[in-house]
């Protein structure tokens, strides 16, 4: 209790509000811009929080990265531009929704969500961090594999009427995640010789062509002649059926994020999708998701936020980084003289609880910062398209080039927005090629690793306890999928076809 | 530039291409005189200049260049931006440099990474000795051999008979091709004559994160990574591979003490410009090198991370442009008789 107490002092000082009020704005900000993440803004931001004192840079530069979060979802709901992986999630209904007159809905739906995910999420850290990073770390290479097997099989499972073009989507997925070089023989694969592939396609000029351009290029080729993207902005309140519909998804969506956000490398990834999925699994109407439904916005949001937060535990806790956010963050604490790792829960009460504490003010005041704005974004959709979406175009290529200042990102933008346009062309949805990106270098590093260090025998994924219940989960999300008779609760999780 | 329609009646558009030509006659103006007043170098610098670290933000390497750009610009009296330009194992980053105008407002902070690039890349797009200016050294980062807290060996003797009688079964975590701790196991492997099961990872961090949890057996890592896991006990440390022991782990033993005077490496960090920059421009930037890494904050700092300041005498061009011949020596025989090959 005295710990809460001086976290609430510490993060109540005038100088701490201040730089939590900066950091949520900055990090809102880069998180609406496509391409300008908030791993950008905080290595940008690091030498200025040199002369800050330490527990002040760190709020600050924390505040940036869950306010990202929070930002990145509002262009995926207006223009269906995602700028990080959970945003694409978010764009499949939240977009659907936008388009149907109900973005101001939407962006509450995430607000709120988000709100209640942070509050949540901020406790969980503040009671359970150092048991649940020893938790974590019994997640070995092999069950790393197994929970991303998982996540696919989940996924595939889900799908009915377009299984087969979705199991595509997600292999050509996997396949572009393979780009790259070989972390094990450091081979260069599918790069055509050229360098800038080394390191892989970059997540963000995916996300930003298959959806955003993609998107455009659908639009004027099904010839737009409305003058706005949305010919008439319903109401922006929420309804009390609603709220009704949006809060069993919050509260799963904070629980699933607060628990994968803990593991490392796979688990942020994870939340928003594994949420998206799970809602759908269980809806009584899954036919409405992909088209606009409010559940389909509020889990993942909620998830991703959650996961947001405890993402801090093992960096918190055990000085480990769990993102590349994380692992400049560590930065952060050495040039601050602080020396991330167990120690720091006991040695620098003051960091620890008023960073904590600092999490929840951040979020009331993203909260009060978010919920006003509303009215002003959606009055960007009553622009004219035709000047929105150079616009649109304008600022995606901006911040794509801004990645690596590098004109091959651009380049790939306008590749994969072609490639998106011929994909929709063909009835076949990007969510599921995202999710294949993402989760395919896990699937294959820790089955690699896994099976390095078991010296080849594959039984490991078998023998070690938590790898084989998520196989046996995998196994039976199987069955359900090909089993006739459950037919009908299969739908296609990811179309969005009109 | 004839600017039609007349400015009172469109005001508006008017003001806008008035700033656009005063930006960029602004822009022409200064970027004019940057240039020419580095070929004297008497004025050297009058705008910021950008310390490209080739690798992620808040990694080691990373955090040693922004630890001695802040008072380096405080001496130069202009501010140095650092820029990452991650990729290809430091390799990207430190081609930029080497193509860029060789004016010193464009400089590289790399690490051991420089000496090892051409036995790795078959493809390199510079010569560590002739595109590059050395400037000087910065530091050097030992190195600890760590495992699993519950490994068997209680000491460092005890772990060589232990990795010898165990070759089948025992891991070796590495952050990856190229990385320190990869040539650190690569010198192990040759002391030690055997084969070790290598588990490579990307980057330090989730390597680092396995061992806590006990899923490998052993790794060597920079004390910027390992200190705060080791003094807790999370891990257990056999030896430094320094010549001497670390001041900031002091009953950690050497592995010349343990009798392998052979497996000595250390992370040590150079700051370099484009070849051909001019002597003056050199001699400011490795003055405001040399003052930096007096400043008592930097130093307090570096044994924060487990290291210290280059000894002053390190810190010129020819201490450092030697320091790279004897690396590259070192390591081209060590990576290809592995047959390591990063592309």
């Amino acid at each position: 209790m005295d710990n809460i107490l001086l976290g609430i002092q510490t993060a109540l000082t005038p100088t701490n509000l201040l730089v939590c009020l900066i950091g949520c704005a900055l990090g809102t900000a880069v998180g609406v811009l496509p391409g300008i993440g908030p791993t950008a803004t905080i290595a940008l931001l690091l030498p200025i929080t040199f002369n800050f004192d330490p527990v002040s840079s760190l709020i600050m530069l924390a505040g940036i990265y869950y306010g990202a979060q929070y930002g990145g979802s509002t262009t995926a709901i207006l223009l269906n531009l995602p700028g990080e992986t959970s945003a694409a999630v978010t764009a499949i209904d939240g977009y659907q929704m936008a388009r149907q007159g109900r973005a101001g809905q939407a962006l509450a739906t995430a607000a709120l969500g988000s709100f209640f995910a942070g509050t949540v999420a901020t406790v969980v850290l503040a009671v359970f961090a150092p048991p649940l990073a020893e938790a974590a770390l019994k997640f070995g290479p092999a069950e790393y594999f197994s929970l991303v097997v998982l996540g696919l099989v989940a996924s595939i499972a889900l799908a009915s009427g377009s299984l087969w073009k979705a199991l595509a989507m997600i292999m050509l997925g996997l396949l572009l995640g393979l780009v790259g070089q070989d972390v094990e023989s450091g081979a260069s694969r599918f790069t055509f010789g050229a360098g800038e592939l080394d390191g892989g396609l970059n997540f963000v000029s995916l996300a930003v062509g298959m959806f955003g351009v993609a998107e455009i290029l659908r639009n004027l080729a099904s010839g737009i002649h409305r003058p706005s993207m949305v010919r008439e902005v319903k109401s922006l309140r929420l309804s009390r059926a609603d709220f009704k519909q949006m809060t069993p998804p919050v509260l799963r969506g904070t629980l699933m994020g607060s628990l994968l956000g803990i593991l490392p490398g796979a688990g942020h990834v994870l939340a928003s999708f594994t949420s998206y999925s799970v809602e759908k699994r269980i809806s009584k109407t899954p036919e409405r998701f992909g088209h606009g439904a409010i559940e389909g916005v509020a889990a993942p949001e909620s998830a991703n936020n959650a996961a947001a937060q405890t993402s801090f535990i093992p960096l918190l806790t055990l000085g480990l980084p769990a993102n590349p956010v994380m692992a400049l963050l560590i930065g952060a604490f050495i040039i601050q003289g602080i020396t991330p790792g167990p120690n720091v829960i006991n040695d620098e009460p003051v960091l620890f609880w008023g960073l904590i504490a600092s999490m929840w003010v951040g979020n009331l005041m993203l909260v009060m910062l978010n919920l006003p704005l509303i009215g002003l974004w959606v009055k960007l959709l009553t622009i004219p398209y035709r000047v929105l979406f150079p616009a649109i175009i304008a600022f995606s290529t901006i911040g794509c080039y801004s990645l690596g200042l590098n004109a091959y990102h651009v380049f790939a933008i306008a590749f994969f927005g072609l490639l998106g346009y011929v994909l929709i062309r063909f009835g076949c949805e990007p969510a599921p090629l995202l999710l294949g990106f993402v989760l395919g270098p896990l699937l294959e590093e820790n089955f690699r690793r896994a099976m390095t260090i078991s010296r080849g025998d594959a039984s490991v994924f078998l023998t070690r306890p938590i790898s084989l219940a998520m196989l046996v989960v995998a196994a039976v999300f199987l069955v359900v999928a090909v089993l006739p008779s459950i037919k009908k609760k299969r739908d296609v999780v990811f179309a969005e076809d009109e | 530039m004839a600017l039609r329609p007349p400015p009172s009646r469109r005001p508006a558009r008017f003001l806008a291409l008035a700033t656009v030509s005063a930006l960029a006659l602004a822009a022409c103006s200064s970027g004019g005189s940057a240039g020419s007043n580095s070929a004297a170098g008497s004025n050297y610098p009058t705008g910021t200049i950008t310390m490209v670290v080739p690798f992620s933000a808040g990694g080691p390497t990373d955090t040693v260049a922004r630890l001695v750009a802040e008072p380096m610009s405080k001496t130069l009296g202009q501010q140095i931006i650092v820029q990452n330009v991650e990729g290809a194992g430091g390799t990207l980053g430190a081609g930029e440099v080497a193509k860029a105008k060789n004016d010193g407002y464009k400089i590289l902070m790399h690490h051991i990474g420089m000496s090892t690039a051409p036995a790795l890349y078959s493809n390199l797009a510079f010569k560590p000795l002739e595109s590059f200016q050395t400037i000087g050294l910065v530091t050097e980062v030992p190195m600890t051999i760590i495992s699993k807290k519950d490994l068997a060996p209680a000491n460092f003797k005890e772990l060589v008979e232990y990795v010898k009688a165990n070759k089948e079964k025992v891991t070796y975590a590495n952050a990856g091709i190229g990385s320190a701790s990869q040539l650190c196991g690569l010198l192990i492997e040759k002391a030690l004559g055997v084969d070790l099961t290598e588990v490579p990872y990307k980057g330090t961090g989730p390597a680092m994160t396995d061992l806590v949890g006990g899923q490998v057996d052993f790794m060597c890592d920079q004390t910027t990574n390992t200190t705060a896991q080791i003094k807790p006990g999370k891990v257990k440390a056999y030896a430094v591979t320094t010549a001497t022991r670390v001041k900031s782990l002091p009953d950690i033993p050497t592995t010349t003490e343990e009798g392998m005077p052979d497996l000595k490496v250390g992370v040590w960090h150079g700051l370099y410009a484009p070849a051909g920059t001019s002597e003056a421009v050199v001699k400011k930037l490795t003055d405001a090198l040399a003052a930096a890494l007096k400043d008592p904050k930097v130093i307090e700092k570096m044994a924060d991370l487990g290291t210290a300041p280059e000894a002053a005498d390190q810190i010129n061009p020819a201490a450092h442009t030697a320091k790279l011949k004897a690396q590259l020596d070192l390591w081209t025989p060590v990576i290809k008789a592995a047959g390591v090959k990063a592309a």
